[in-house]
Protein backbone atom coordinates (compact mmCIF):
# COMPACT_ATOMS: atom_id res chain seq x y z
CA UNK A 1 0.00 0.00 0.00
CA UNK A 2 1.37 3.77 -0.61
CA UNK A 3 0.81 5.94 2.38
CA UNK A 4 0.73 9.46 1.72
CA UNK A 5 4.82 10.93 2.65
CA UNK A 6 4.61 13.73 5.36
CA UNK A 7 7.68 16.14 4.54
CA UNK A 8 7.81 18.50 7.82
CA UNK A 9 9.23 22.04 7.57
CA UNK A 10 10.77 22.61 11.29
CA UNK A 11 11.03 26.02 10.95
CA UNK A 12 7.04 26.76 11.52
CA UNK A 13 4.59 25.55 13.18
CA UNK A 14 2.95 22.67 11.05
CA UNK A 15 -1.45 22.77 10.49
CA UNK A 16 -2.40 19.41 11.26
CA UNK A 17 -4.90 18.42 8.56
CA UNK A 18 -6.90 15.26 11.15
CA UNK A 19 -9.25 13.69 8.62
CA UNK A 20 -12.58 11.34 8.58
CA UNK A 21 -11.95 8.45 9.46
CA UNK A 22 -13.02 5.68 7.01
CA UNK A 23 -15.46 2.78 8.15
CA UNK A 24 -15.48 -0.15 6.13
CA UNK A 25 -18.64 -1.91 6.35
CA UNK A 26 -18.28 -5.20 7.02
CA UNK A 27 -21.18 -7.59 5.60
CA UNK A 28 -19.62 -10.92 5.24
CA UNK A 29 -16.27 -10.67 5.52
CA UNK A 30 -13.67 -13.33 7.47
CA UNK A 31 -15.65 -13.76 10.25
CA UNK A 32 -16.16 -16.39 13.06
CA UNK A 33 -19.36 -18.46 13.43
CA UNK A 34 -22.01 -18.65 10.43
CA UNK A 35 -22.39 -16.38 8.07
CA UNK A 36 -26.03 -14.84 7.89
CA UNK A 37 -28.09 -16.74 5.00
CA UNK A 38 -29.13 -12.81 4.55
CA UNK A 39 -26.21 -11.38 3.66
CA UNK A 40 -26.56 -12.16 -0.15
CA UNK A 41 -30.22 -10.68 -0.22
CA UNK A 42 -29.31 -7.41 2.11
CA UNK A 43 -31.04 -4.53 -0.09
CA UNK A 44 -32.29 -1.01 1.01
CA UNK A 45 -35.55 -1.07 3.20
CA UNK A 46 -38.30 0.28 1.10
CA UNK A 47 -38.81 3.84 1.83
CA UNK A 48 -42.06 5.49 0.86
CA UNK A 49 -40.65 9.00 -0.14
CA UNK A 50 -39.06 7.42 -3.26
CA UNK A 51 -42.00 5.60 -3.57
CA UNK A 52 -44.20 8.82 -3.53
CA UNK A 53 -42.01 11.40 -5.15
CA UNK A 54 -40.63 10.86 -8.78
CA UNK A 55 -39.95 13.98 -9.12
CA UNK A 56 -38.19 16.15 -5.80
CA UNK A 57 -37.89 19.33 -6.95
CA UNK A 58 -41.29 19.38 -8.41
CA UNK A 59 -43.40 17.56 -5.65
CA UNK A 60 -45.38 19.37 -3.49
CA UNK A 61 -47.95 18.25 -0.04
CA UNK A 62 -50.91 19.94 -0.14
CA UNK A 63 -54.37 19.61 2.63
CA UNK A 64 -57.54 18.87 1.35
CA UNK A 65 -60.26 20.62 2.71
CA UNK A 66 -63.91 19.97 1.51
CA UNK A 67 -65.79 16.72 0.13
CA UNK A 68 -66.49 16.90 -3.37
CA UNK A 69 -63.88 14.85 -4.31
CA UNK A 70 -64.67 11.51 -1.79
CA UNK A 71 -65.75 8.89 -4.69
CA UNK A 72 -62.25 9.49 -6.06
CA UNK A 73 -60.91 8.33 -2.53
CA UNK A 74 -60.18 11.79 -1.56
CA UNK A 75 -61.13 13.33 1.43
CA UNK A 76 -61.62 15.68 4.49
CA UNK A 77 -58.10 16.12 6.29
CA UNK A 78 -56.19 14.05 3.48
CA UNK A 79 -52.91 14.82 2.55
CA UNK A 80 -52.22 15.01 -1.07
CA UNK A 81 -48.86 14.90 -3.16
CA UNK A 82 -48.84 16.86 -6.11
CA UNK A 83 -46.04 16.78 -8.82
CA UNK A 84 -45.77 19.94 -11.05
CA UNK A 85 -43.87 17.94 -13.33
CA UNK A 86 -46.33 15.64 -14.74
CA UNK A 87 -48.12 16.60 -17.51
CA UNK A 88 -52.39 17.40 -16.66
CA UNK A 89 -54.07 15.14 -19.20
CA UNK A 90 -58.00 14.07 -19.42
CA UNK A 91 -58.77 12.15 -16.38
CA UNK A 92 -55.66 13.11 -13.95
CA UNK A 93 -56.40 14.40 -10.26
CA UNK A 94 -55.33 17.71 -10.63
CA UNK A 95 -54.80 20.66 -8.29
CA UNK A 96 -56.56 24.35 -10.38
CA UNK A 97 -56.38 28.07 -9.46
CA UNK A 98 -59.83 28.82 -9.21
CA UNK A 99 -60.49 32.79 -8.06
CA UNK A 100 -57.27 32.85 -6.03
CA UNK A 101 -57.47 29.29 -4.52
CA UNK A 102 -56.39 25.89 -5.05
CA UNK A 103 -58.91 23.14 -6.01
CA UNK A 104 -58.71 19.62 -6.42
CA UNK A 105 -61.11 18.28 -9.19
CA UNK A 106 -60.37 15.70 -12.17
CA UNK A 107 -59.68 17.22 -15.47
CA UNK A 108 -61.90 16.56 -17.98
CA UNK A 109 -60.32 17.53 -21.82
CA UNK A 110 -62.48 15.97 -24.39
CA UNK A 111 -63.91 17.43 -27.80
CA UNK A 112 -62.57 20.32 -27.06
CA UNK A 113 -64.36 21.12 -23.52
CA UNK A 114 -62.67 21.61 -20.23
CA UNK A 115 -64.09 21.14 -17.03
CA UNK A 116 -63.06 20.53 -13.55
CA UNK A 117 -65.14 17.76 -12.68
CA UNK A 118 -65.88 16.74 -8.45
CA UNK A 119 -66.27 12.95 -7.53
CA UNK A 120 -69.74 13.38 -5.78
CA UNK A 121 -72.42 13.92 -7.58
CA UNK A 122 -73.19 16.43 -4.93
CA UNK A 123 -71.32 18.92 -6.65
CA UNK A 124 -71.43 20.36 -10.21
CA UNK A 125 -68.64 20.65 -12.94
CA UNK A 126 -66.77 23.76 -13.32
CA UNK A 127 -67.50 24.60 -16.66
CA UNK A 128 -64.47 26.72 -18.65
CA UNK A 129 -66.15 28.38 -21.80
CA UNK A 130 -64.09 29.89 -24.80
CA UNK A 131 -61.35 32.57 -24.05
CA UNK A 132 -61.34 31.64 -19.96
CA UNK A 133 -57.88 30.07 -19.07
CA UNK A 134 -57.62 26.87 -16.65
CA UNK A 135 -54.63 27.37 -14.78
CA UNK A 136 -53.37 23.64 -13.73
CA UNK A 137 -50.85 23.66 -11.09
CA UNK A 138 -50.11 20.35 -10.63
CA UNK A 139 -51.11 17.44 -10.64
CA UNK A 140 -52.19 14.66 -7.96
CA UNK A 141 -50.21 11.42 -7.70
CA UNK A 142 -51.52 9.70 -4.18
CA UNK A 143 -53.32 10.52 -1.50
CA UNK A 144 -52.43 10.14 2.06
CA UNK A 145 -54.38 9.03 4.92
CA UNK A 146 -53.47 9.06 8.51
CA UNK A 147 -56.15 6.96 11.14
CA UNK B 1 -18.60 28.95 -21.46
CA UNK B 2 -20.55 30.22 -18.59
CA UNK B 3 -24.38 30.80 -17.80
CA UNK B 4 -25.95 32.40 -15.08
CA UNK B 5 -29.46 32.05 -13.81
CA UNK B 6 -30.99 33.88 -11.79
CA UNK B 7 -34.61 33.73 -10.32
CA UNK B 8 -36.44 36.98 -11.06
CA UNK B 9 -37.81 38.59 -8.18
CA UNK B 10 -37.02 35.63 -6.52
CA UNK B 11 -39.00 36.44 -2.65
CA UNK B 12 -41.85 37.79 -4.75
CA UNK B 13 -41.96 34.66 -7.02
CA UNK B 14 -41.62 32.67 -4.01
CA UNK B 15 -44.75 33.75 -2.32
CA UNK B 16 -46.88 33.72 -5.51
CA UNK B 17 -46.54 29.81 -5.61
CA UNK B 18 -48.62 29.65 -3.02
CA UNK B 19 -50.70 32.11 -3.06
CA UNK B 20 -52.21 32.38 -6.40
CA UNK B 21 -54.51 35.75 -5.85
CA UNK B 22 -51.05 37.44 -5.75
CA UNK B 23 -50.09 36.86 -9.55
CA UNK B 24 -50.39 40.25 -10.67
CA UNK B 25 -50.42 42.36 -7.71
CA UNK B 26 -47.78 44.84 -6.71
CA UNK B 27 -46.08 43.27 -4.11
CA UNK B 28 -43.08 43.44 -1.75
CA UNK B 29 -41.21 41.59 0.16
CA UNK B 30 -39.97 43.41 3.73
CA UNK B 31 -37.16 43.21 5.84
CA UNK B 32 -37.15 41.83 9.19
CA UNK B 33 -39.29 43.73 11.43
CA UNK B 34 -40.92 44.99 8.48
CA UNK B 35 -38.81 47.58 7.66
CA UNK B 36 -38.25 48.39 4.52
CA UNK B 37 -38.37 46.46 0.91
CA UNK B 38 -35.94 43.98 0.00
CA UNK B 39 -38.07 42.61 -2.96
CA UNK B 40 -40.62 43.67 -5.42
CA UNK B 41 -42.84 42.46 -7.96
CA UNK B 42 -42.84 43.92 -11.73
CA UNK B 43 -46.29 45.67 -10.77
CA UNK B 44 -44.31 47.33 -7.00
CA UNK B 45 -41.46 48.49 -9.53
CA UNK B 46 -43.89 49.94 -11.45
CA UNK B 47 -45.37 51.87 -8.77
CA UNK B 48 -42.03 53.75 -8.23
CA UNK B 49 -41.02 51.38 -5.16
CA UNK B 50 -37.35 51.89 -4.97
CA UNK B 51 -35.27 48.61 -3.60
CA UNK B 52 -34.74 49.38 0.18
CA UNK B 53 -37.23 52.13 0.45
CA UNK B 54 -38.47 52.18 3.68
CA UNK B 55 -41.93 50.53 5.12
CA UNK B 56 -43.81 53.90 6.02
CA UNK B 57 -42.81 55.66 2.71
CA UNK B 58 -44.77 53.40 0.98
CA UNK B 59 -47.15 51.99 2.97
CA UNK B 60 -50.04 54.74 2.25
CA UNK B 61 -49.44 52.39 -1.41
CA UNK B 62 -51.70 49.72 0.45
CA UNK B 63 -54.79 51.88 0.33
CA UNK B 64 -54.63 53.61 -3.18
CA UNK B 65 -52.92 50.93 -5.25
CA UNK B 66 -53.55 47.86 -3.80
CA UNK B 67 -49.97 47.49 -2.79
CA UNK B 68 -49.44 44.02 -0.63
CA UNK B 69 -46.63 43.83 1.54
CA UNK B 70 -45.30 40.21 3.23
CA UNK B 71 -42.76 39.68 6.24
CA UNK B 72 -40.08 37.62 4.49
CA UNK B 73 -40.44 33.68 4.85
CA UNK B 74 -36.81 32.37 4.54
CA UNK B 75 -38.14 28.72 4.90
CA UNK B 76 -39.90 29.24 1.81
CA UNK B 77 -37.17 30.64 0.17
CA UNK B 78 -34.54 28.81 0.63
CA UNK B 79 -36.78 25.42 0.43
CA UNK B 80 -37.33 26.62 -3.17
CA UNK B 81 -33.66 27.88 -3.86
CA UNK B 82 -32.65 24.08 -3.44
CA UNK B 83 -35.13 23.06 -6.12
CA UNK B 84 -34.61 25.61 -8.19
CA UNK B 85 -30.89 25.00 -8.12
CA UNK B 86 -30.40 21.48 -8.63
CA UNK B 87 -32.23 21.90 -11.58
CA UNK B 88 -30.00 24.45 -13.09
CA UNK B 89 -27.19 22.21 -12.28
CA UNK B 90 -28.61 20.58 -15.35
CA UNK B 91 -27.62 22.74 -17.61
CA UNK B 92 -23.70 22.06 -17.35
CA UNK B 93 -20.95 20.46 -16.00
CA UNK B 94 -20.16 22.56 -12.77
CA UNK B 95 -21.98 24.89 -10.59
CA UNK B 96 -20.96 27.80 -8.41
CA UNK B 97 -24.06 28.82 -6.08
CA UNK B 98 -23.38 32.52 -5.77
CA UNK B 99 -26.74 33.67 -3.53
CA UNK B 100 -30.12 32.20 -2.58
CA UNK B 101 -31.47 32.99 -6.25
CA UNK B 102 -28.38 32.81 -8.74
CA UNK B 103 -25.43 30.45 -9.81
CA UNK B 104 -23.30 30.18 -12.29
CA UNK B 105 -23.17 26.49 -14.55
CA UNK B 106 -19.60 26.26 -16.33
CA UNK B 107 -20.56 24.95 -19.48
CA UNK B 108 -17.61 23.15 -20.83
CA UNK B 109 -17.91 21.07 -23.89
CA UNK B 110 -21.97 21.59 -23.95
CA UNK B 111 -23.60 21.76 -27.35
CA UNK B 112 -26.31 23.83 -28.76
CA UNK B 113 -26.20 26.03 -25.31
CA UNK B 114 -29.10 28.25 -25.93
CA UNK B 115 -31.25 25.51 -26.45
CA UNK B 116 -30.54 23.61 -23.52
CA UNK B 117 -30.67 26.86 -21.71
CA UNK B 118 -34.39 27.53 -23.03
CA UNK B 119 -35.16 24.19 -22.17
CA UNK B 120 -33.72 24.05 -18.57
CA UNK B 121 -35.56 27.63 -18.05
CA UNK B 122 -39.16 26.40 -19.22
CA UNK B 123 -38.31 23.40 -16.57
CA UNK B 124 -37.57 24.74 -14.14
CA UNK B 125 -40.63 27.47 -14.38
CA UNK B 126 -42.91 24.10 -14.73
CA UNK B 127 -41.37 21.89 -11.88
CA UNK B 128 -40.95 24.30 -9.47
CA UNK B 129 -42.84 27.80 -10.26
CA UNK B 130 -40.06 29.99 -10.87
CA UNK B 131 -39.67 32.45 -13.45
CA UNK B 132 -35.89 32.40 -14.22
CA UNK B 133 -33.65 34.48 -16.84
CA UNK B 134 -30.44 32.81 -18.01
CA UNK B 135 -27.38 34.49 -19.49
CA UNK B 136 -24.29 33.17 -21.46
CA UNK B 137 -20.92 34.07 -22.23
CA UNK B 138 -16.99 33.21 -22.73
CA UNK B 139 -16.50 34.49 -19.00
CA UNK B 140 -18.61 35.28 -15.51
CA UNK B 141 -18.76 38.69 -16.17
CA UNK B 142 -20.25 38.57 -19.45
CA UNK B 143 -22.42 36.19 -18.44
CA UNK B 144 -23.90 38.00 -15.99
CA UNK B 145 -24.07 40.85 -18.14
CA UNK B 146 -25.61 38.49 -20.81
CA UNK B 147 -28.12 37.83 -18.10
CA UNK B 148 -28.75 41.52 -17.61
CA UNK B 149 -29.36 41.92 -21.07
CA UNK B 150 -31.86 38.67 -20.78
CA UNK B 151 -34.20 40.25 -17.75
CA UNK B 152 -34.09 43.60 -19.12
CA UNK B 153 -35.22 42.80 -22.53
CA UNK B 154 -38.14 40.44 -21.19
CA UNK B 155 -39.54 42.86 -18.51
CA UNK B 156 -38.97 46.24 -20.60
CA UNK B 157 -39.97 46.41 -23.87
CA UNK B 158 -37.82 48.02 -26.24
CA UNK B 159 -34.65 48.24 -23.79
CA UNK B 160 -33.19 45.63 -25.97
CA UNK B 161 -33.98 43.13 -28.81
CA UNK B 162 -36.96 41.14 -27.80
CA UNK B 163 -35.44 37.93 -29.20
CA UNK B 164 -32.61 38.52 -26.20
CA UNK B 165 -35.58 38.13 -23.90
CA UNK B 166 -35.41 35.43 -20.33
CA UNK B 167 -32.13 33.77 -22.79
CA UNK B 168 -29.71 35.37 -24.00
CA UNK B 169 -26.38 34.25 -25.13
CA UNK B 170 -23.68 36.85 -26.18
CA UNK B 171 -21.35 33.55 -27.17
CA UNK B 172 -23.39 32.84 -30.42
CA UNK B 173 -24.08 36.82 -31.48
CA UNK B 174 -21.40 39.08 -33.61
CA UNK B 175 -18.91 41.58 -32.99
CA UNK B 176 -20.89 43.81 -34.39
CA UNK B 177 -23.74 43.24 -32.78
CA UNK B 178 -22.35 42.47 -29.32
CA UNK B 179 -20.66 46.34 -29.75
CA UNK B 180 -24.59 47.70 -30.34
CA UNK B 181 -25.61 45.60 -27.25
CA UNK B 182 -22.35 46.95 -25.08
CA UNK B 183 -23.13 50.42 -26.68
CA UNK B 184 -26.77 49.90 -25.32
CA UNK B 185 -25.74 49.16 -21.48
CA UNK B 186 -25.08 51.30 -19.03
CA UNK B 187 -21.50 51.04 -17.52
CA UNK B 188 -22.59 50.38 -14.23
CA UNK B 189 -24.51 47.34 -15.08
CA UNK B 190 -21.37 45.50 -15.19
CA UNK B 191 -20.34 42.99 -12.59
CA UNK B 192 -17.34 44.03 -10.42
CA UNK B 193 -18.05 47.56 -11.25
CA UNK B 194 -19.80 49.50 -8.09
CA UNK B 195 -21.51 52.43 -7.95
CA UNK B 196 -17.97 54.62 -6.67
CA UNK B 197 -16.18 53.49 -9.97
CA UNK B 198 -19.03 53.96 -11.61
CA UNK B 199 -19.33 57.43 -10.99
CA UNK B 200 -15.48 57.64 -11.82
CA UNK B 201 -15.67 56.55 -15.07
CA UNK B 202 -18.49 58.46 -15.63
CA UNK B 203 -16.92 61.39 -14.89
CA UNK B 204 -14.02 60.54 -17.52
CA UNK B 205 -16.41 60.28 -19.77
CA UNK B 206 -16.94 56.29 -19.67
CA UNK B 207 -20.53 56.15 -19.99
CA UNK B 208 -21.70 52.25 -21.43
CA UNK B 209 -19.97 49.33 -21.51
CA UNK B 210 -18.43 49.80 -25.15
CA UNK B 211 -16.75 53.17 -24.13
CA UNK B 212 -15.09 50.97 -21.11
CA UNK B 213 -14.29 47.89 -23.51
CA UNK B 214 -12.31 50.25 -25.76
CA UNK B 215 -9.76 51.78 -23.11
CA UNK B 216 -6.51 50.34 -23.34
CA UNK B 217 -5.53 48.02 -20.50
CA UNK B 218 -3.01 49.90 -18.99
CA UNK B 219 -5.04 52.79 -18.37
CA UNK B 220 -7.87 51.08 -16.53
CA UNK B 221 -4.71 49.47 -14.25
CA UNK B 222 -3.30 52.59 -13.35
CA UNK B 223 -5.73 55.06 -13.06
CA UNK B 224 -8.20 52.62 -11.58
CA UNK B 225 -7.06 49.19 -10.07
CA UNK B 226 -6.15 45.08 -11.21
CA UNK B 227 -9.01 44.31 -9.99
CA UNK B 228 -11.04 46.66 -12.21
CA UNK B 229 -8.23 45.41 -15.40
CA UNK B 230 -9.67 42.03 -14.67
CA UNK B 231 -13.14 42.90 -15.11
CA UNK B 232 -11.96 44.69 -18.53
CA UNK B 233 -10.27 41.32 -19.64
CA UNK B 234 -13.58 39.90 -18.87
CA UNK B 235 -15.15 41.86 -20.76
CA UNK B 236 -13.32 40.96 -24.09
CA UNK B 237 -13.63 37.09 -23.53
CA UNK B 238 -10.72 36.19 -21.44
CA UNK B 239 -11.68 34.50 -18.71
CA UNK B 240 -10.07 35.21 -15.65
CA UNK B 241 -12.40 34.25 -12.88
CA UNK B 242 -12.64 30.70 -12.05
CA UNK B 243 -15.94 28.68 -10.81
CA UNK B 244 -16.02 28.20 -7.17
CA UNK B 245 -18.14 25.04 -6.65
CA UNK B 246 -17.06 24.81 -2.66
CA UNK B 247 -18.08 28.15 -1.34
CA UNK B 248 -14.89 29.50 0.73
CA UNK B 249 -15.53 29.19 4.43
CA UNK B 250 -16.16 32.61 6.07
CA UNK B 251 -13.53 34.26 7.52
CA UNK B 252 -15.91 36.16 9.84
CA UNK B 253 -19.74 35.42 10.97
CA UNK B 254 -21.74 37.55 12.04
CA UNK B 255 -25.76 37.45 13.88
CA UNK B 256 -27.05 40.69 14.82
CA UNK B 257 -30.70 41.89 14.99
CA UNK B 258 -33.24 44.87 15.68
CA UNK B 259 -35.34 44.07 18.10
CA UNK B 260 -39.38 44.05 17.73
CA UNK B 261 -39.40 46.51 20.37
CA UNK B 262 -36.90 48.79 22.32
CA UNK B 263 -35.55 46.52 25.23
CA UNK B 264 -34.27 48.41 28.31
CA UNK B 265 -33.19 45.12 30.83
CA UNK B 266 -30.10 43.16 30.82
CA UNK B 267 -32.09 39.95 31.40
CA UNK B 268 -33.72 40.32 27.86
CA UNK B 269 -30.32 40.85 26.11
CA UNK B 270 -28.66 37.91 27.99
CA UNK B 271 -31.37 35.74 26.28
CA UNK B 272 -30.87 37.72 22.99
CA UNK B 273 -26.83 37.64 22.81
CA UNK B 274 -27.29 33.72 24.24
CA UNK B 275 -29.49 33.04 20.80
CA UNK B 276 -27.53 35.26 18.49
CA UNK B 277 -24.29 33.43 19.81
CA UNK B 278 -25.69 29.95 19.45
CA UNK B 279 -27.04 30.58 16.27
CA UNK B 280 -23.55 31.69 15.18
CA UNK B 281 -21.50 28.90 16.86
CA UNK B 282 -23.92 26.78 14.65
CA UNK B 283 -22.85 27.97 11.59
CA UNK B 284 -19.33 27.85 12.82
CA UNK B 285 -19.24 24.53 13.35
CA UNK B 286 -20.80 23.51 9.82
CA UNK B 287 -18.30 25.06 8.68
CA UNK B 288 -15.85 23.46 10.29
CA UNK B 289 -14.46 26.71 11.78
CA UNK B 290 -13.35 27.79 15.42
CA UNK B 291 -12.95 31.15 16.80
CA UNK B 292 -10.65 32.67 18.77
CA UNK B 293 -12.24 36.17 19.33
CA UNK B 294 -15.78 37.37 19.83
CA UNK B 295 -17.39 41.18 19.55
CA UNK B 296 -20.70 41.82 20.91
CA UNK B 297 -22.35 45.33 20.24
CA UNK B 298 -25.62 47.04 21.64
CA UNK B 299 -26.96 50.30 20.74
CA UNK B 300 -30.00 52.89 20.52
CA UNK B 301 -31.78 53.70 17.41
CA UNK B 302 -30.48 56.80 15.81
CA UNK B 303 -34.17 57.56 14.69
CA UNK B 304 -35.90 58.07 18.09
CA UNK B 305 -35.39 61.35 20.01
CA UNK B 306 -34.23 59.26 23.11
CA UNK B 307 -30.81 59.44 24.50
CA UNK B 308 -28.08 57.77 22.28
CA UNK B 309 -25.45 54.98 23.55
CA UNK B 310 -23.44 52.91 21.64
CA UNK B 311 -21.20 50.13 22.58
CA UNK B 312 -18.79 47.28 21.67
CA UNK B 313 -16.30 44.96 22.80
CA UNK B 314 -13.64 42.76 21.92
CA UNK B 315 -13.38 39.49 23.99
CA UNK B 316 -10.10 37.23 23.01
CA UNK B 317 -10.46 33.23 24.18
CA UNK B 318 -7.71 31.81 25.43
CA UNK B 319 -7.63 28.98 22.10
CA UNK B 320 -9.74 28.90 19.54
CA UNK B 321 -12.82 27.29 20.29
CA UNK B 322 -16.03 26.50 18.29
CA UNK B 323 -18.46 25.23 21.33
CA UNK B 324 -21.70 27.09 22.34
CA UNK B 325 -20.65 27.19 25.79
CA UNK B 326 -17.53 28.90 26.02
CA UNK B 327 -18.62 31.18 23.13
CA UNK B 328 -22.06 32.26 25.30
CA UNK B 329 -19.30 32.68 28.13
CA UNK B 330 -17.34 34.69 26.49
CA UNK B 331 -20.21 37.33 25.04
CA UNK B 332 -22.16 36.97 27.72
CA UNK B 333 -19.31 38.59 30.08
CA UNK B 334 -18.28 40.69 27.48
CA UNK B 335 -21.99 42.12 27.62
CA UNK B 336 -22.20 42.44 31.15
CA UNK B 337 -19.11 45.04 30.72
CA UNK B 338 -21.04 47.22 27.89
CA UNK B 339 -24.56 47.41 29.54
CA UNK B 340 -25.49 49.99 31.13
CA UNK B 341 -29.07 51.02 32.24
CA UNK B 342 -31.68 53.65 31.40
CA UNK B 343 -31.35 53.22 27.63
CA UNK B 344 -34.07 52.24 24.72
CA UNK B 345 -31.74 49.66 23.09
CA UNK B 346 -32.96 48.71 20.33
CA UNK B 347 -29.97 46.32 18.26
CA UNK B 348 -27.65 43.85 19.36
CA UNK B 349 -24.83 41.39 17.55
CA UNK B 350 -22.32 39.04 17.83
CA UNK B 351 -19.18 38.89 15.07
CA UNK B 352 -17.15 35.83 15.96
CA UNK B 353 -13.65 36.87 14.49
CA UNK B 354 -10.45 35.39 13.46
CA UNK B 355 -11.75 32.10 12.28
CA UNK B 356 -9.07 29.25 12.16
CA UNK B 357 -9.71 25.50 10.22
CA UNK B 358 -10.88 23.54 13.07
CA UNK B 359 -8.85 20.55 12.44
CA UNK B 360 -6.02 22.74 12.59
CA UNK B 361 -4.51 22.41 16.00
CA UNK B 362 -2.08 24.84 18.02
CA UNK B 363 0.20 23.56 20.30
CA UNK B 364 -0.01 25.05 23.52
CA UNK B 365 1.95 25.00 27.13
CA UNK B 366 0.38 23.12 29.53
CA UNK B 367 -1.12 24.76 32.52
CA UNK B 368 -2.90 22.08 33.91
CA UNK B 369 -6.38 22.91 32.06
CA UNK B 370 -8.00 19.93 30.43
CA UNK B 371 -9.68 20.67 27.07
CA UNK B 372 -12.45 18.55 27.19
CA UNK B 373 -13.14 16.27 24.20
CA UNK B 374 -16.26 15.31 25.04
CA UNK B 375 -17.64 19.15 24.52
CA UNK B 376 -17.11 18.61 21.11
CA UNK B 377 -18.72 15.61 21.32
CA UNK B 378 -21.71 16.81 23.07
CA UNK B 379 -22.04 20.47 20.54
CA UNK B 380 -22.04 17.64 17.48
CA UNK B 381 -25.43 15.77 19.12
CA UNK B 382 -26.49 18.81 19.97
CA UNK B 383 -26.37 20.19 16.38
CA UNK B 384 -28.08 16.91 15.42
CA UNK B 385 -30.80 17.00 17.27
CA UNK B 386 -31.80 20.57 16.36
CA UNK B 387 -31.62 19.29 12.94
CA UNK B 388 -33.40 16.26 13.40
CA UNK B 389 -36.32 18.46 15.75
CA UNK B 390 -36.25 21.37 14.80
CA UNK B 391 -34.16 24.70 15.98
CA UNK B 392 -34.61 25.41 19.39
CA UNK B 393 -35.08 21.81 20.52
CA UNK B 394 -32.02 22.35 22.43
CA UNK B 395 -31.50 25.23 23.34
CA UNK B 396 -28.76 27.49 26.35
CA UNK B 397 -31.44 28.21 29.67
CA UNK B 398 -29.67 31.52 28.91
CA UNK B 399 -31.62 31.99 26.05
CA UNK B 400 -34.73 32.28 27.70
CA UNK B 401 -37.55 29.67 28.57
CA UNK B 402 -41.19 29.72 28.34
CA UNK B 403 -43.80 30.06 25.74
CA UNK B 404 -44.38 33.95 26.13
CA UNK B 405 -43.13 35.81 23.34
CA UNK B 406 -39.79 37.57 24.03
CA UNK B 407 -39.64 41.10 23.59
CA UNK B 408 -36.48 41.26 21.64
CA UNK B 409 -37.82 38.95 18.78
CA UNK B 410 -38.82 40.23 15.47
CA UNK B 411 -41.77 41.28 14.40
CA UNK B 412 -43.15 39.29 11.80
CA UNK B 413 -46.72 40.23 11.06
CA UNK B 414 -47.11 39.42 7.60
CA UNK B 415 -45.23 36.20 7.30
CA UNK B 416 -46.72 33.58 5.43
CA UNK B 417 -46.90 29.54 6.49
CA UNK B 418 -43.60 27.31 5.72
CA UNK B 419 -45.61 25.57 3.30
CA UNK B 420 -42.66 23.06 2.41
CA UNK B 421 -41.16 22.68 5.16
CA UNK B 422 -43.35 22.42 8.18
CA UNK B 423 -46.46 19.44 7.85
CA UNK B 424 -48.61 21.82 9.65
CA UNK B 425 -48.25 24.60 7.22
CA UNK B 426 -49.00 22.97 4.20
CA UNK B 427 -51.08 24.88 1.66
CA UNK B 428 -54.69 24.05 1.62
CA UNK B 429 -56.31 22.50 -1.63
CA UNK B 430 -60.23 23.01 -1.60
CA UNK B 431 -62.80 20.64 -3.13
Amino acid sequence: MNLPMLVLKYSQPVPVQVGEPVYIPLYSGVRAGFPSPADDFLLKRIDLSNELIKHPEATFLMRIKGHSMTMAGIDDGDIVVVDKAVKPEHGKIVIACVDGEFTCKRLYLLDGETRLQPANPDYKDIIFKDGQILEVWGVVTSCIKQF
Amino acid sequence: MFALIDGNNFYCSCERIFQPRLQKVPLVVLSNNDGCAIARSEEAKALGIKMGQPWFQIKHLEQSAGLVSLSPNFPLYGDMSLRMMRLASELGDKQEIYSIDECFIGLQGISNVTHRASEIRAKILQWTGIPTCIGIGHTKTLAKLANHIAKDADRKPGSYPTRLAQVCNLAELNERQRQFLFEMTDVGEVWGIGRRISQQLKEAGIKTVKDFVELDPGTVRKRFSVVLERTWRELRGQSCIELEEVPTPKKEIAYTRTFGQPVHNLASLIEAVTEFTSRAAEKLRKQQSKTSTILVFIHTSKHRSRPQYARSITVPLVRPVSDTKNLINAALHGLKKIYKPGFDLTKAGIVLMDLTNAQTRQAELDFGETVLDSDERLMHAIDEINDRFGRGTIIYGSAGVGSEKKVWTMNQQRRTPSYTTTLGEIPTALT
